[in-house]
């Protein structure tokens, strides 16, 4: 029998991060309303990098996001070297490589366990299954602790990197005082990153036991992120656009702006984006889509083992995506420290300014695509930013995946309860890290 | 003895401080034997309706609608602990409030900023709305202090340390080669220590993310910003908007 009327009202979604609102009314069969709202505070990056120097932007730009505080360091750098003519070393862009992948096993790690798992497990939160679960807690810490670690030794910092800068690396790695310690430190990194493996098989086999509790859904959809020459699209690369007939299409970064498309609506403080289609979806499910081949063959036993197979069109797959993720940044990364060690560490100064004007720099972020443009007048002085984060790429998605969702919740009968749970998991599978640009996640059904 | 009930809120705030709990390891298990942590939004569903002990907030008091949940919080609390630059000063959020509010919300949402919900006032401390019986400051914190502060409170501590002296004096303590010396320049000499001077150690300057210390000389910090750093007048004099806007003699 289907479901004639539902009404739940849950104020600020939990397990998220950043705040959002589901608004939800059916009478008699009919849905009168499906929301998704996204009501932070709004933050104001673009207006605060202005007027502040090129050396300065990428600290206050990190603050958008203390998770992905990585990757808008990277996108910002990027940008700012773009604008400013700098050229970095094959040893930076390494180090950075490694900085970002331990960015994305870190906050993985973070979403899989911590957020996505209570709820496979059937548990309201992560701290009762300190009880329960107690082995599965301690090697989420374990394993968060490493990409804590993993991000520290390059950047300085796991949160807001401190040794990310323009034209560089400040200090060598872990701040070691010569080339020497700093390869020591290298090796020492690698080998507790491959000392996690069995860690990451349990994990392995655990998904493989919830996979069956993952809810089935589909809905195609535009995928966009990162491809790159070098590697499985993370740190660098052209954005591509893949859509459900499997064409693909391959845009400069520069002409970002052309995919994302941004508008405002009344529902939300973020602003949404569009390309292709009504919608797209950014983040690791989009780029396992894209970039299925290129992903470490590791991290394919892995996929194949649990299943998975690209594209997938069911969004809450993009949790499964994260973790086969997590076993390709572990295994990319021992590849760059090998490349690094064979062509050997060296003290580096940073590189220079050569020009001042405008660039826009992109980098994946655990969540998605990330855009960073700046303009500088001649004396490094910033006169005009633009951040697009993932999650505002994302919102528009998750409220179509809703409207299709739903009808199909309430034609199998699915209670209110039941109901509320497969669109909080939903929303929950796309990490949303609202507090972004702007901060809510609230389940609001009224009759 | 009875585990402390802690809780955590946010506001305005980029949620790196609390990430940073999420960073000790195993040895986290430790810290629950002590609390028990009865709400946090971003990593539980649970809510309470019982007495919170601990409460820590995160993030700026920026939208009046704010100031009713922050009360609410105060109520349902025995202490209040602010954490993270954002709830301690308004940190890196202040920045705006330097700004015209117009002039800020045209270049981020252009045609589109008159619409009502985007509506935010000047970043200020939690302290602004409610009473904050400690804070922790740093952007982010530091999960050391952080495990210092959870320890002394419940072990039912009368008074939480944080030092008072300027970062210069821990980074002088750990021998690090002064940022001056490197052709760079640097806040220390105004910033509130506690943080153990990590940035000059990794090669950037000191920003006071911590905040300033009491009374800081800020004619004399210009000057040197100008004399030693070599900053143009324009941004010596701006230098110190990025995360003590609100504790500047102009704010
Ligand atoms: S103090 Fe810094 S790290 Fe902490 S929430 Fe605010 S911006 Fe993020
Ligand atoms: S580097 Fe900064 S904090 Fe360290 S001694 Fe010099 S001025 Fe002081
Ligand atoms: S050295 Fe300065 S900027 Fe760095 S953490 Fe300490 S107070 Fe903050």
């Amino acid at each position: 029998m289907p479901t004639k009327n539902v009404n739940i009202d849950v104020h600020h979604v939990t397990r998220v991060e950043g705040h959002g609102n589901i608004v939800v009314n059916v009478t008699d069969g009919t849905v009168e309303k499906c929301e998704w709202r996204v009501p932070e505070a709004p933050r104001f990056f673009e207006a605060m990098v202005r007027g502040r120097h090129y050396s300065e932007v990428a600290r206050i730009t990190s603050r958008i996001c203390g998770i992905c505080s990585v990757g808008h360091t990277l996108a910002s750098i990027k940008a700012t070297e773009e604008a400013l003519g700098i050229t970095i070393s094959k040893q930076t862009d390494l180090l950075r490589r490694i900085l970002k992948h331990a960015e994305n096993f870190d906050s993985h790690v973070l979403h899989v366990y911590f957020l996505v798992a209570p709820d496979l497990l059937g548990a309201p939160s992560v701290f009762p299954l300190a009880a329960t679960h107690t082995e599965v807690v301690k090697r989420a810490l374990r394993m968060k602790r490493l990409g804590h670690e993993w991000a520290s030794t390059i950047g300085g910092r796991s949160t807001h990197p401190n040794k990310a800068v323009p034209g560089g690396f400040t200090n060598l790695p872990d701040n070691a005082n010569n080339p020497r310690e700093a390869a020591k430190a290298l090796e020492t990194l690698k080998q507790k990153i491959l000392d996690m493996v069995p860690d990451a098989v349990e994990t392995f086999k655990l998904l493989g036991d919830l996979a069956p509790n993952i809810p089935t859904f589909e809905r195609p959809t535009e995928y966009i992120g990162l491809v790159d020459d070098v590697e499985y699209g993370l740190y660098d690369g052209k954005i591509g656009c893949l859509l459900p007939d499997g064409t693909k299409e391959i845009v400069e970064i520069d002409d970002y702006r052309s995919v994302t498309n941004e508008y405002m609506t009344p529902l939300s403080t973020a602003k949404y984006a569009k390309h292709k289609m009504e919608s797209y979806m950014t983040g690791a499910l989009a780029r396992i889509n894209i970039n299925y081949d290129a992903l470490h063959p590791e991290a394919k036993k892995i996929a194949e083992g649990l299943g998975f197979s690209a594209p997938c069109l069911n969004p809450y797959f993009n949790s499964i995506a994260q973790f086969i993720e997590c076993i390709n940044s572990a295994y990319m990364s021992v590849g760059y420290i090998d490349e690094l060690l064979e062509i050997g560490i060296k003290d580096e100064p940073l590189a220079k300014p050569t020009k001042f004007g405008k660039g826009s720099g992109a980098t994946e972020v655990p969540r998605g695509i990330l855009f960073h443009e700046y303009e500088y007048d001649k004396d490094g002085f910033c006169t005009m930013g633009n951040c697009i984060i993932p999650t505002n790429q994302n919102h528009a998605n998750i409220q179509h995946d809703f409207d299709k969702l739903l009808p199909e919740l309430l034609e199998a009968g699915k209670s209110e309860k039941e109901i509320e749970l497969a669109l909080e998991m939903l929303v929950r599978a796309y990490d949303p890290c609202i507090s972004c640009s702007t901060h809510y996640l609230d389940v609001k059904f009224t009759k | 003895m009875a585990k402390v009930k802690v809780a955590w809120f946010d506001f305005c705030c980029c949620e790196g401080c609390q990430i940073e709990m999420t960073n000790f390891g195993e040895p986290f298990l430790k810290l629950l034997e002590l609390v028990e942590p009865v709400e946090f939004r971003e990593a539980m569903s649970e809510k309470t309706t019982e007495r919170i002990n601990v409460s820590f907030i995160e993030g700026s008091f920026s939208r009046e609608e704010d100031r009713v949940r922050l009360e609410e919080i105060r109520e349902r609390s025995d202490v209040v602990v602010a954490y993270g630059a954002c709830a301690v000063t308004g940190g890196i959020n202040a920045l705006k409030n330097h700004f015209e509010m117009d002039d800020y919300k045209e270049a981020v949402y252009g045609a589109d900023k008159d619409m009502p919900h985007l509506d935010t006032q000047d970043a200020k401390p939690v302290s602004a709305a409610i009473k904050v019986d400690y804070a922790i400051p740093g952007c982010p914190i530091d999960k050391d202090e952080f495990l210092r502060v959870v320890t002394q409170l419940v072990h039912g501590t009368s008074k939480v340390y944080v030092p008072t002296y300027p970062v210069c004096l821990e980074c002088k303590l750990r021998e690090t080669v002064c940022r001056y010396d490197d052709g760079d320049h640097c806040m220390g000499q105004v910033a509130l220590a506690g943080c153990g001077a990590p940035c000059p150690a990794d090669g950037i300057p000191c920003e006071a993310c911590r905040g300033f210390v009491e009374n800081p000389n800020e004619k004399a910090l210009e000057q040197v910003l100008q004399e030693r750093g070599g900053l143009s007048a324009a941004w010596a004099k701006k230098k110190s908007q990025m995360f003590t806007a609100n504790l500047r003699g102009d704010a």
